[in-house]
């Protein structure tokens, strides 16, 4: 504000903490309870002081929920989908702004429309496909020549069946879209002076260039490959491909059983730290990458 | 080393047609000059060179070899842009051999050669530095260094100095000149600037609306220009041109009559075009003569340029620092007969008149003043 007034600063403050209460409030009851023994976080009234029982909580909720495993499987399952992102959505900005073909828009429109269309709302065709690979290609030779084929592939219980139908991404294409374009003409003309073809100038000068933007959409696509629920959750009957956030479901107590939540919030933090180490870690590229240009 | 041949060369965009059938030979080792106003597609034609744009119709061969299918890279070009287009991430010293390293030249011989053109354009002590971090001039430089590396058999320069202030611009002409004599490449520089084109060419190529007006040495189209159109861009300040008739072996202008070489008999009754450049309109010294009303003076230093209102029409006379000039005091001009132009005034070409263009007879004084 340009103007500094006591009342306005105060109410300014106020709204700050306000907003920094109500962000922290959730941490400070999980850090808390799951620090505090059985006892402690079933008393009435909730004491929001840390206790002194988090290894051991954790270390119930690490066998428990078969945390290491479930941790590998979201690692890998995260990465995959971030680098599967990362990289298809270069490669199709790459296409919509370099290349002169005739339906380049459509195919643009096309990609931005799939942003109302995220997974969740499309969950029944995917996993249709998913369950059975060919359906699609079975259906239309039918059509075609009347000749019924059976041939049966899926991805059930697969890290590609995991990682596949996630990696499609409009929200990366358009980011990579519009930093491309403000990329001079004259960039790609200087190279192809130069003797570079697409693939070279793609990796000599839009990837570097495109550092930040990689950075930031890495830290964005790490924590929704993280998050993911619901396909999982389809995708997955085989224990061995389970994943932590599957896993989160386990570790909670049952209806009758004992209410033991400090066990439950210990796993919440385990499985909370990696997304938060990687933003961490990325988040100074991540806030340049979506607000600035590189110079 | 390579001539260029264009041959009725059209490019459109859709149905608009930007180039209307050019021909042009551009003969080894030249220094060639595009020059036009903007939209004329003098740039068109450079990228159309180096491969950048689509031949719509014509042929564009390079040293004898049709170039219309190939890519930029086997045409043997090298370009410099206006913006100079250097790769931002890259050092100067990776942004000059880039070519080199795409071509797959050994990493020794790419060092030796890229300290080698550093040092021909004065950058031997820049070369870890990243282009943000050079000036203006430098990046230029850059832009040159790259483009020489790979000995192209043609440079082409896209308004490279348009970017530059004007000192600046001054210097790196002189040394774009010198390095061409030194590589001995054929050149295409496109400017929309006069002054950059009468000092840099070998030939001169003025391009209008996307013709090619008049294609010649530069002295020579400064003193014979082809159309009104070269007439009033070439030359700084423009040419005068005024609308007239022949009558009598005479043409009449600002109420005065200026005799015609007896050459011009032939084109007795024409409408024409005159046109006299400021430079060559002299004051009278008898107070008779051409009569124009004096509006501004602009001082340049070394004389001034009066800008006058003769019948309504603007006039421009270089004068002297000696004398004095008011604002509104009415002037004598005589339009010396043998730097007069003349041109069609329906097709605007030039009408050439036989041997010196007219009689050295200076302005003769008012015939018939109604």
């Amino acid at each position: 504000m340009i103007q500094r007034t006591p009342f306005a600063d105060a109410l300014t403050y106020g709204l700050m903490i306000l907003g920094f209460l109500l962000l922290i409030g959730p941490f400070v009851v999980v850090i808390a309870g799951a620090s505090q023994s059985l006892q402690q976080v079933n008393a009435v009234p909730f004491r929001f002081m840390p206790g002194t029982h988090f290894l051991e909580n954790a270390s119930a909720a690490w066998t428990r929920g078969d945390l290491g495993h479930a941790m590998v499987n979201s690692l890998i399952m995260a990465t995959l989908v971030t680098v599967g992102k990362v990289a298809l959505s270069a490669c199709t900005a790459f296409a919509i702004v370099f290349f002169r073909s005739p339906l380049k828009h459509l195919f643009f429109w096309t990609v931005f429309i799939t942003l109302m269309l995220p997974l969740e709302v499309r969950v029944v065709p995917t996993y249709a496909v998913a369950a059975d690979m060919f359906t699609p290609f079975r259906l239309l030779i039918q059509f075609l020549t009347g000749i019924e084929i059976k041939v049966e592939w899926n991805l059930l219980n697969s890290y590609a069946g995991l990682v596949l139908p996630l990696i499609a991404t409009a929200t990366g294409t358009f980011l990579y879209r519009q930093f491309f374009m403000t990329l001079p003409d004259e960039l790609a003309e200087a190279a192809r002076m130069d003797g570079s073809g697409p693939v070279r100038f793609f990796f000599d000068m839009l990837v570097p260039l495109s550092r930040t933007n990689i950075l930031a959409l890495t830290t964005i696509m790490f924590v929704y490959g993280w998050n993911q629920y619901l396909w999982p959750l389809l995708m997955v009957t085989d224990p061995s491909y389970k994943t932590m956030m599957m896993q989160l479901r386990a570790l909670l107590p049952a209806e009758n059983g004992i209410p033991d939540w400090n066990v439950t919030l210990a796993g919440s933090l385990i499985i909370m730290l990696p997304p938060v180490l990687v933003v961490a870690i990325l988040q100074r590229w991540f806030v340049r990458g979506l607000v600035a240009s590189e110079k | 080393m390579a001539q260029i041949d264009i041959r009725s060369v059209r490019k459109s965009y859709g149905k608009t047609q930007t180039l209307h059938g050019v021909d042009l030979i551009f003969p080894t080792g030249e220094f060639v000059v595009i020059l036009g106003p903007s939209g004329c597609g003098k740039s068109t034609l450079l990228r159309m060179i180096a491969g950048l744009e689509e031949i719509t119709a014509g042929e564009i061969a390079i040293g004898g070899t049709v170039v219309n299918r190939l890519e930029p890279r086997e045409r043997g070009c090298a370009m410099v842009f206006q913006n100079y287009a250097l790769y931002p991430h890259m050092s100067v010293a990776d942004n000059i051999g880039y070519a080199l390293k795409v071509a797959g030249v050994p990493k020794a011989e790419r060092r030796r050669r890229i300290e080698e053109t550093a040092s021909i354009v004065g950058l031997s002590d820049y070369l870890e530095r990243k282009p943000a971090a050079l000036s203006g001039g430098q990046r230029q430089r850059v832009a040159m260094g790259r483009a020489m590396i790979r000995e192209p058999k043609v440079f082409l320069f896209d308004e490279p100095l348009s970017n530059l202030d004007a000192k600046l611009r001054v210097s790196m002409r002189a040394e774009i000149r010198k390095l061409h004599q030194r590589l001995n490449a054929t050149s295409v520089f496109v400017t929309h600037d006069q002054v950059e084109a009468m000092t840099l060419a070998d030939r001169l190529v003025v391009m209008n609306k996307g013709q090619v007006e008049q294609v010649g040495q530069p002295l020579d189209i400064y003193h014979r220009p082809a159309s009104t159109f070269v007439a009033s861009f070439i030359g700084s300040p423009a040419m005068n041109l005024m609308d007239s008739r022949i009558e009598g072996g005479t043409v009449r202008i600002g109420g005065h009559a200026v005799r015609l070489s007896p050459a011009a008999a032939s084109l007795e009754g024409r409408e024409i075009t005159v046109g006299i450049r400021p430079e060559q309109v002299r004051l009278s010294s008898n107070g008779t003569g051409v009569m124009a009303v004096a509006d501004f003076v602009e001082e340049l230093g070394s004389g001034r340029i009066v800008h006058a209102a003769m019948e309504g029409q603007a006039f421009a006379a270089a004068i002297g620092e000696e004398v004095r000039v008011q604002p509104g005091q009415p002037i004598a001009f005589e339009l010396p007969a043998e730097h007069l132009h003349l041109f069609d005034r329906e097709s605007g070409r030039r009408i050439e008149v036989e041997g010196p263009a007219a009689s050295p007879v200076a302005a003769v004084p008012a015939l018939a003043l109604s």
